[in-house]
């Protein structure tokens, strides 16, 4: 540990960190502009200066390593007429647009010069002006406010991976733009707009949309992939303005993906609002009353009863939808999954991402078996790039395409797998010398053909090197593992989609081929395929809308908390599921919501552990050989901005998705 | 005044050729292969005795800096000795003439330096407008390497050595030797923050020993002729021969070696044939590059010529180019157009000097129009000392500093510019 001391407390601090650490750890503010703790040092807004003793010029703090026996001060004369100085600088050509800048309430610049400026302006010249920058559908800019604290430029480099953002020219001229003015095309561009310390860069879709005091905040959790990304959701009225990051260092550190942040405007657009039955081929909205009746007079004749929850569903939501089915219904037919795979729930390991987010970081030997992080979890992808980049290897059975870092593709075919336990391949000797390897595998490896292979074969290469705890699913849906975790995987997953009775909840991904006598219950948030081919469509909330829990990737429960309410008649789903048990007098065990949680974690004690990783337990673990498979692993597509019916129902994702296409075309 | 046989530079007006067997003849290359034996130790120890210091413009001591190079490099990390040719201060032409007259005189300095801090590869960042330079450069290292004299087993001394010169873009940031580093590794050219220094991570993240093409050049003649001998001229601390650029209103203006700590007023009258219309004609000097602050003529009559003394008058030695401003010039003006040329070459990476050093430029074109309020002449002090001291790099000082001579000689000329106006208004 060093010695320094500042403004006379005498404190210790860890070898390495920097004078403004050392302050912060004092309990002494010091106002920066460019300094970012997830971000390289660039020392360039020089707002951080303090006087260090036997220094004859103030020192950026942030830049300046602590040295045993320092003096530090941070309250001098010198201090002082430092900040104002460079205050007044950043100030001399910086317009005075505040009132109507977006910024505005939670501008850097705004505070800093409110505490440390020198209160007066002797600039009498005229401003600079330059010139507004195209940066795409979702980030706004406003040049003449930027202060070129850069930080934005290592963030596209250091973290989202792009070398897109930089700056051009010299001196007061200097302007910072993207490259060529295009689009930056990466899925966390987004984040600029929150380093962004003044109002250089903003939100397009928020722009002028309401100041930030009149908004009303609530901490939730993110729904648009698996990886349960720590949000704060900004309401005005009902509306959803935008959507924030919450610094969460396990799971997504202090970065959400541009789905997360902007799909919000989805929730907007192309809601159910009202119950409605289909009569003579036509919707007709009717009452929550005739709605119920509708559904249990069509349910009187029916033989088998399956139920499919669709990816935005929570925890709760699924345990509700499983006891109505097994009381009301007598059926096990419920299901989560909207595609051919399958998942090993013979234990929780196997169905999870069991390194942990934040410990890829430390990886230095990963394996992709056909998956592509970039877009299935931004997240993770990015934590990838940060272990590449600290020297991990990474390899790849499948082809999926740019991730923004260098990976060696191995080959497509599955069979790779017994070559890299059998040492036929020199892969093989980096993943035994591996001190932390990792192998992700993703859905486009777990169709039901080649599922269990897969598991078994990637389970088996870890135990042989004895570094078990790298094996790992990479779930596209926020509803995934706490489904595995209720047990909602049934055995027959055609038998689901072809009962008699089908009821969807939020059910958007599949494509169901009606039968003639099949009847279908659409419950959901948003108007999409499958509420055009239902016989009774039921509005619900949305993911914003409603209190639950979900389960990331990691295993990891997590609160969501309601942050608006849905529109015209709308229902929790939990809501709409006891009010047919009680319509045919079952009662399903709870008459509100915390009730509901009571009944769920007692049945499933796990689910009660919040923002906690599962531990890791090998006991009960099976392992087999499984016959080699020759099989090519072709990876699905997918479509970033289109994932999911919310995101499907915002413009903001719509000019995301028309941009990258236009793009694609310019460079082809 | 030197004596001829004192003179480094032999061939510094190009009197001769400067290929390589008339630099042979000058005594280039000789014995090289016997300095280098005698161990990078003793090198040092000599040029630090020798008290020579950095002809850059700040003045590290050259032996103290090449010290600091770590003694055992690693294998994965090569040590580089990088060669500033970006000279870009006006008022300043001497590695110029180094490098198209006596540019053995630099290589062979390149490979005894590079052999005393363990580098093995040395690369010349020349200014872009330095083309013809840097062909006759690029011509006698290919000189060199044919006759062995660097390159594989460089002179017989057992060292590898490679020369390579990369051409800069015309930026005058890239002389500061950090964003050297930068504008080589093909980034941006902005400086980097300090600590670390690049004798620990330069290049690459790797040691590097950056020096002045002059500081450089003077080596070989250092260890050949002694420290003793380089350090019998000029006083305490202030060693050595030094070529002056002398410019401005003089009859003559010319580069000059010379002895350090000469007077001012015997360089000009000697070499330079004297200030046009005589001394009593002298309105000030600039002496050390336009980034030094100016000296009036009471200073100039008996000020020496080197680090200390003109720090003391609250100037600097700089590079040494002396810029003469005789009574014909309007000193505002003069000074205003210097500011012009700082804000045309910030870099724009900190916020004082990117903001400030405008600002500056439009305070004195409007003071220099007669534009400005008597107030506001304080406010440019205010803003000059703003700026400096709270820069990344020096640049900051550089262009306060011309403001700052100004201000503390010349306020009354400044004031008369503002006055001006306010007759004007009652009229």
């Amino acid at each position: 540990m060093i010695k320094v001391t500042v403004d006379n407390i005498e404190i210790e601090v860890e070898p390495g960190s920097t004078v403004l650490q050392a302050c912060e750890t004092a309990g002494k503010e010091i106002p920066r502009f460019c300094y970012h703790e997830k971000l390289s040092i660039a020392g360039n807004c020089r707002m951080c200066l303090v006087e260090i003793d036997k220094s004859a010029k103030p020192v950026a703090s942030c830049a300046m390593p602590v040295s045993n026996g320092q003096v530090i001060k941070t309250n001098t004369d010198m201090v002082k007429k430092a900040r104002e100085g460079v205050m007044e600088f950043l100030l001399i050509n910086h317009p005075l647009d505040c009132p109507i800048c977006d910024q505005g309430g939670e501008c850097d610049l705004q505070d800093q010069a409110f505490n440390y400026g020198g209160g007066r302006s002797r600039y009498q010249l005229n401003k600079r002006s330059v010139n507004q920058k195209y940066m795409g559908p979702l980030i706004k800019t406003h040049m003449n406010r930027c202060i070129h604290c850069t930080r934005c430029v290592r963030f596209s480099e250091e973290v989202a991976g792009i070398a897109e953002i930089g700056t051009v020219n010299r001196g007061e001229n200097m302007e910072i733009t993207t490259f060529l003015e295009k689009t930056v095309e990466s899925e966390m561009s987004g984040n600029v707009i929150d380093l962004c310390p003044v109002g250089a860069l903003t939100s397009k879709p928020y722009s002028y949309e309401a100041r930030p005091w009149e908004l009303n905040k609530i901490e939730t959790i993110d729904v648009m992939d698996a990886v349960g990304s720590n949000i704060r959701v900004d309401t005005k009225g009902w509306e959803v303005k935008r959507v924030l990051p919450r610094i969460n260092d396990d799971i997504n550190e202090e970065w959400i993906s541009d789905k997360t942040r902007y799909a919000c405007d989805g929730l907007l657009n192309n809601r159910i609002d009202t119950p409605y039955i289909k009569k003579n081929g036509k919707y007709h909205s009717v009452s929550w009353n005739e709605a119920i009746e509708f559904i249990n007079q069509n349910s009187k004749n029916k033989k088998d009863f399956g139920g499919l929850i669709g990816q935005l569903v929570d925890l709760e939501t699924g345990y509700a939808f499983k006891k109505l089915f097994n009381k009301l219904y007598n059926s096990q037919l419920v299901d989560f999954r909207q595609k051919d795979i399958l998942f090993d729930t013979s234990d929780e390991f196997n169905f999870t991402f069991n390194t942990s987010i934040n410990k890829i970081d430390q990886c230095d030997f990963i394996l992709l078996i056909g998956c592509n992080p970039r877009l299935e979890a931004t997240i993770v992808n990015y934590r990838i790039r940060k272990a590449v980049n600290s020297g991990c290897n990474v390899f790849s059975i499948g082809d999926p395409g740019d991730q923004n870092y260098y990976y060696k593709i191995l080959g497509n075919n599955i069979s790779l797998l017994d070559d890299l336990i059998n040492n036929k391949i020199s892969e093989s000797k980096l993943l035994k010398e591996a001190k932390n390897p990792a192998i992700i595998v993703g859905e486009s490896a777990l169709t039901s053909d080649i599922s269990s292979y897969v598991i078994s074969s990637v389970k088996n290469l870890l135990k042989k090197i004895n570094k078990l705890n790298g094996f790992n699913i990479l779930h596209q849906f926020a509803s995934n593992v706490g489904s595995l975790k209720l047990g909602l995987q049934s055995k027959n997953l055609k038998q689901v989609y072809n009962s008699d009775l089908l009821y969807l909840v939020n059910c958007d991904e599949v494509s169901i081929n009606k039968n003639d006598d099949q009847f279908i219950i659409y419950q959901g948030s948003h108007g999409g395929e499958n509420s055009t081919i239902a016989d009774v469509v039921l509005p619900s909330s949305a993911y914003t809308e409603k209190n639950g829990s979900f389960v990331n990737l990691e295993g990891r429960v997590q609160k969501s908390y309601k942050s608006s309410y849905p529109p015209g008649f709308a229902k929790d789903d939990w809501e709409i599921f006891s009010i047919i048990a009680d319509s045919n007098n079952i009662n399903l065990g709870f008459k509100n919501f915390n009730e509901l949680r009571k009944n769920m974690v007692s049945e499933y004690p796990s689910l009660g552990e919040y923002d906690k990783l599962p531990e890791l337990n090998y006991t009960n673990l099976t392992f087999d050989n499984k016959e080699k498979k020759d099989f090519k692993i072709v990876l699905n597509q997918i479509d970033y901005y289109q994932t999911n019916i919310i995101a499907r129902s915002s413009k903001t994702m719509h000019d995301c998705k028309k941009i990258k296409i236009a793009n694609k075309k310019v460079s082809a | 005044m030197l004596k001829d046989e004192n003179r480094i530079f032999k061939n510094l007006y190009g009197d001769e050729s400067c290929d390589l067997s008339s630099a042979l003849k000058r005594g280039d290359w000789k014995d090289t292969n016997e300095i280098i034996a005698k161990g990078k130790a003793w090198i040092i120890e000599e040029i630090k005795k020798s008290e020579l210091r950095g002809r850059g413009g700040a003045g590290f001591p050259t032996g103290m800096k090449w010290s600091f190079a770590p003694k055992d490099p690693y294998p994965n990390r090569p040590h580089y000795l990088i060669i500033n040719a970006d000279e870009s201060e006006p008022g300043t032409c001497k590695d110029r003439d180094i490098l198209r007259y006596e540019p053995q005189k630099l290589i062979e300095g390149s490979l005894i330096s590079a052999y005393a801090i363990g580098a093995k590869v040395c690369y010349v960042y020349i200014r872009g407008e330095y083309v013809n330079e840097g062909k006759i450069l690029q011509e006698a290292i290919d000189e060199a390497y044919k006759k062995n004299l660097i390159g594989k087993n460089a002179s017989g001394t057992g060292w590898d050595f490679d020369m390579y010169i990369h051409f800069g873009a015309g930026a005058y940031i890239c002389g500061e030797e950090t964003a050297l580093l930068e504008s080589l590794e093909g980034n941006k050219g902005q400086p980097r923050l300090k600590p670390p220094f690049p004798a620990l991570v330069g290049l690459y993240g790797c040691p590097t020993i950056v020096n002045n093409v002059e500081t450089i050049a003077v080596v070989p003649s250092i260890l050949k002729r002694g420290a003793d001998w380089f350090a019998s001229f000029g006083r305490p601390k202030n060693r050595g021969t030094k070529i002056f650029c002398i410019s401005g209103n003089v009859v003559n203006p010319c580069n000059v070696e010379e002895e350090m700590s000469i007077p001012l007023r015997e360089l000009i009258e000697t070499h330079a044939g004297g200030v046009i219309g005589g001394w009593d004609n002298l309105q000030a000097v600039i002496p050390g590059g336009s980034s030094m602050p100016l000296l009036p003529k009471k200073v100039c009559d008996n000020i020496l010529m080197d680090f200390d003394s003109l720090i003391e008058a609250n100037s600097g030695m700089g590079t040494a180019g002396v810029v003469v401003i005789d009574k014909s010039q309007d000193i505002v003006s003069c000074i205003s157009r210097i500011s012009r040329f700082y804000k045309h070459e910030s870099c724009g990476q900190c916020t004082p000097c990117r903001e400030g050093s405008g600002w500056l430029w439009r305070m004195m074109e409007r003071i220099n129009r007669g534009e400005s309020e008597i107030h506001e002449i304080d406010m440019l002090l205010d803003v000059t000392k703003q700026i400096e001291g709270h820069t990344i790099c020096a640049f900051g000082e550089a262009a306060a500093w011309p403001i700052q001579g100004l201000l503390r000689h010349f306020r009354e000329q400044m004031e008369e510019k503002c006055s001006n106006l306010a007759n004007r208004k009652i009229a």
